[in-house]
C-alpha cells in the first residue's frame, strides 16, 4: 500500500471532484480513508469484516451515485455522512438477520438518514439483482451479446466478428431475440 | 411489421439514428398507438437499467480491488475493543466452564449423601453434650456454694437468695403456685410465710408455655395449713371487676386492690387478662382475687408496660395445670377447696384471713 494513501484522507471536495471526474486515485483514497472506522462500527457491533465490507461499499455506493447525479449537498463532513449511512445499513441489516440487541455502540458523531435515501438505494439494489438472475438465466450467446451491446456500446460489427455471423441481419435478429427474452425473464420475476 | 422490426425502430429512434422524414413517420406511429409509446417508454427504462447495472457491476469491481490492497487482518485486531480476558475466557468456554461446575457440584453433594455427612445425627450428640455441660456447670456451683456455706458457718448466718416472687397455696399440705419465670434459673428455693418463717421448697410441676410452676414445701418442719379460704374461678370474669392481690413486692407482705381492665392480654393473647393495680416484680406469681374472694388468675408483672399496668394469668390455665400434674409425683390426689369462706367479707378481713397462705418465694442461684 502507498503510504501516502494510507496516511492522507483526502478532502471532502478533493472527493466529490474526483468522482465526478471518474478519478481511481480518489475514490481509492476515499476508500481506505474511511475503511477504518466502519470496521470499527461494525467489528464492535456483532458484525465481521465480511459485513463491514459489504456496508462500507453500500455506502460508498450511495455517495458515489449521489454525488454522479449532481444532488449530492455536503452539509456535514463527509465522513461524518459516511459514518451515519453505514450505521444506517447496518442497523437495518441486523434488524433483518435479528442480532440487533437494541442498543448500539457508537465511535463517531452522526446525522439522522432520511428514510428514502436508504430505500431508494435498496429499490436500486432490488433491480440490479433481478438484471442480475435475468442475465444467467439467458445464457449465452444471448448475455454476451446484451452486454457487448448495452453495457460496453460494442458496435454490431464488432459483435458480428466476435460471434462468426455471417451477415448483420442475422446478427440483428439474434440481438432481438436475445433483448425480448432478456425482458420477459427480467419482469417475470416477482 | 414484426416485433423485431419495431424495436429496431424503436431503438433507432432513440439513438437519434434517423433521418428526418423517418423521425415524423415514427413519431406520428407513436401518438396514434398506445402500445407502441409504451413500448417505447419501457424499451428505454429497460436499457438505461442494463446499462447502470453494467456501471453498478463495474463500480463494485473496482471497490474489490481497493479492498484488496487493504490488510484488513491487522485493522481489525487494532480496532477491536479487547474485553478483559476473563470475559473472553468466559466468552469462548463458558459451556465448558458450565458442565465442569455442574459435574463438581454434583461430585460434592453425592460425596456428602452417600458419607452421611448432610443427615443430622450430630444434633442429638450436641444436645446431649450441651446438657452434660450444663450439668457439670450447675455441680460446680453447688459446690461453690457449699464451700461459701462451710466458710459462713461461723459467721452470722446470712439468707443470700437472689430474687423474691410471690406464691399462694392451692392445697392445705403445702402446694404452692407461682409463676415458671421466678422459678427458671433456680438452683434452690425456699418460701417464707407472712409470720417470717421459712421453708424449704421444691419444683413439683411446670407449664413454661403458661409461665406457671407448682411448688411443694418439703421442710420438715412444715406442717400444714388448715383449710384454704379462697376458691379458685375456671369461668372467666367481667372487665370492670374490682380485684385486689396480695404479695411481697419488696420483700415485705402488701395489699393491693384494683380493677380487672382487659379480659385480654398484649394483643389480643388470651392468656392475660390485663388489671390496673399498683404492683412490681416482686408481686410475681401471688394470687389475683375477685371482691368475692376467688381466685382468678396469678399476676405476672414481668411484662409491666405501662404504669400500673400489668398482666395476670387467668385462672383456667392455673387448674389446668393442676390437672396436668403427674400422678405419679403426688402423693395423694389434690383436692381444691370448694368453700369460700371470704365471701361477705370486708377487704380488710379477707386479707387478714388469707395472708397466711401467701408465701414469699426466695430463689437461689
Amino acid at each position: 500500500m502507498n503510504k501516502e494513501l494510507k496516511d492522507s484522507a483526502p478532502t471532502d471536495s478533493e472527493v466529490i471532484l474526483g468522482i465526478l471526474n471518474n478519478s481511481e486515485i480518489a475514490l481509492k483514497r476515499l476508500y481506505i480513508a474511511y475503511f477504518p472506522m466502519v470496521l470499527q462500527l461494525i467489528l464492535n457491533n456483532n458484525g465481521d469484516e465480511d459485513d463491514a465490507k459489504d456496508i462500507y461499499q453500500e455506502a460508498i455506493i450511495v455517495l458515489y451515485n449521489k454525488v454522479k447525479a449532481g444532488d449530492f449537498e455536503l452539509s456535514s463532513k463527509l465522513k461524518t455522512y459516511i459514518y451515519s449511512i453505514c450505521r444506517r445499513l447496518w442497523l437495518k441489516r441486523l434488524s433483518q438477520i435479528n442480532r440487533y440487541g437494541g442498543d448500539i455502540r457508537d465511535f463517531e458523531e452522526y446525522l439522522p438518514i432520511p428514510d428514502d435515501e436508504v430505500e431508494e438505494h435498496n429499490d436500486r439494489n432490488i433491480q440490479f439483482g433481478k438484471m442480475e438472475n435475468a442475465l444467467q438465466l439467458l445464457g449465452e450467446p444471448c448475455k454476451t451479446i446484451m452486454e457487448d451491446f448495452y453495457i460496453y456500446n460494442r458496435s454490431m460489427q464488432d459483435i458480428c466478428e466476435r460471434f462468426g455471423y455471417t451477415n448483420a441481419d442475422n446478427a440483428k435478429t439474434q440481438k432481438y431475440k436475445c433483448l425480448q427474452r432478456l425482458k420477459k425473464l427480467f419482469f417475470q420475476q416477482k | 411489421m414484426s416485433d423485431n422490426q419495431l424495436l429496431e425502430q424503436i431503438e433507432r429512434y432513440i439513438n437519434g439514428d434517423m433521418s428526418l422524414d423517418e423521425r415524423k413517420k415514427f413519431e406520428l406511429l407513436r401518438k396514434g398507438s398506445d402500445d407502441i409509446e409504451k413500448k417505447v417508454v419501457e424499451h428505454k427504462l429497460f436499457t438505461n437499467l442494463l446499462k447502470q447495472y453494467g456501471q453498478r457491476v463495474e463500480l463494485e469491481s473496482r471497490l474489490d480491488a481497493i479492498h484488496q490492497e487493504i490488510d484488513v487482518h491487522t485493522l481489525k485486531e487494532n480496532l477491536m475493543v479487547h474485553p478483559l480476558w476473563i470475559v473472553q475466557l468466559w466468552r469462548n468456554h463458558h459451556s465448558k466452564i458450565s458442565v465442569a461446575a455442574s459435574v463438581a457440584i454434583f461430585a460434592v453433594l453425592s460425596v456428602l449423601l452417600f458419607t452421611g455427612k448432610l443427615n443430622n445425627a450430630d444434633n442429638s450428640k450436641i444436645v446431649e453434650l450441651k446438657n452434660k455441660v450444663d450439668r457439670l456447670d450447675r455441680s460446680n456451683k453447688n459446690l461453690s456454694r457449699s464451700i461459701n456455706d462451710i466458710k459462713s458457718e461461723k459467721g452470722k448466718f446470712i439468707d443470700k437468695y437472689s430474687a423474691t416472687g410471690t406464691g399462694f397455696a392451692i392445697t392445705s399440705d403445702g402446694l404452692i403456685a407461682t409463676n415458671y419465670h421466678m422459678v427458671q434459673d433456680a438452683n434452690a428455693i425456699s418460701v417464707q410465710n407472712a409470720d417470717g418463717k421459712t421453708y424449704k421448697a421444691e419444683v413439683l410441676y411446670i407449664e413454661p408455655e403458661h409461665d406457671i410452676a407448682i411448688l411443694k414445701i418439703i421442710d420438715k418442719s412444715f406442717e400444714a395449713l388448715g383449710a384454704i379460704p379462697y376458691t379458685f374461678k375456671r369461668a372467666e370474669s367481667n372487665m370492670g371487676e374490682q380485684i385486689s392481690t396480695f404479695g411481697y413486692p419488696d420483700g415485705f407482705p402488701a395489699y393491693n386492690p384494683g380493677y380487672l381492665s382487659s379480659l385480654s392480654g398484649q394483643n389480643g393473647d388470651s392468656l392475660h387478662y390485663k388489671v390496673t393495680i399498683p404492683i412490681n416484680p416482686g408481686n410475681s406469681g401471688g394470687p389475683l382475687w375477685d371482691s368475692k374472694g376467688n381466685v382468678i388468675g396469678i399476676t405476672d408483672s414481668k411484662q409491666a408496660q405501662l404504669e400500673g399496668e400489668h398482666f395476670a394469668i387467668k385462672s383456667k390455665y392455673l387448674l389446668d395445670a393442676i390437672h396436668n400434674i403427674p400422678a405419679d409425683s403426688l402423693d395423694k390426689k389434690i383436692v381444691l377447696n370448694k368453700k369460700n369462706t371470704l365471701t361477705g367479707l370486708t377487704e380488710a378481713q379477707k386479707t387478714a384471713k388469707a395472708k397466711n397462705y401467701v408465701f414469699m418465694v426466695k430463689v437461689y442461684n
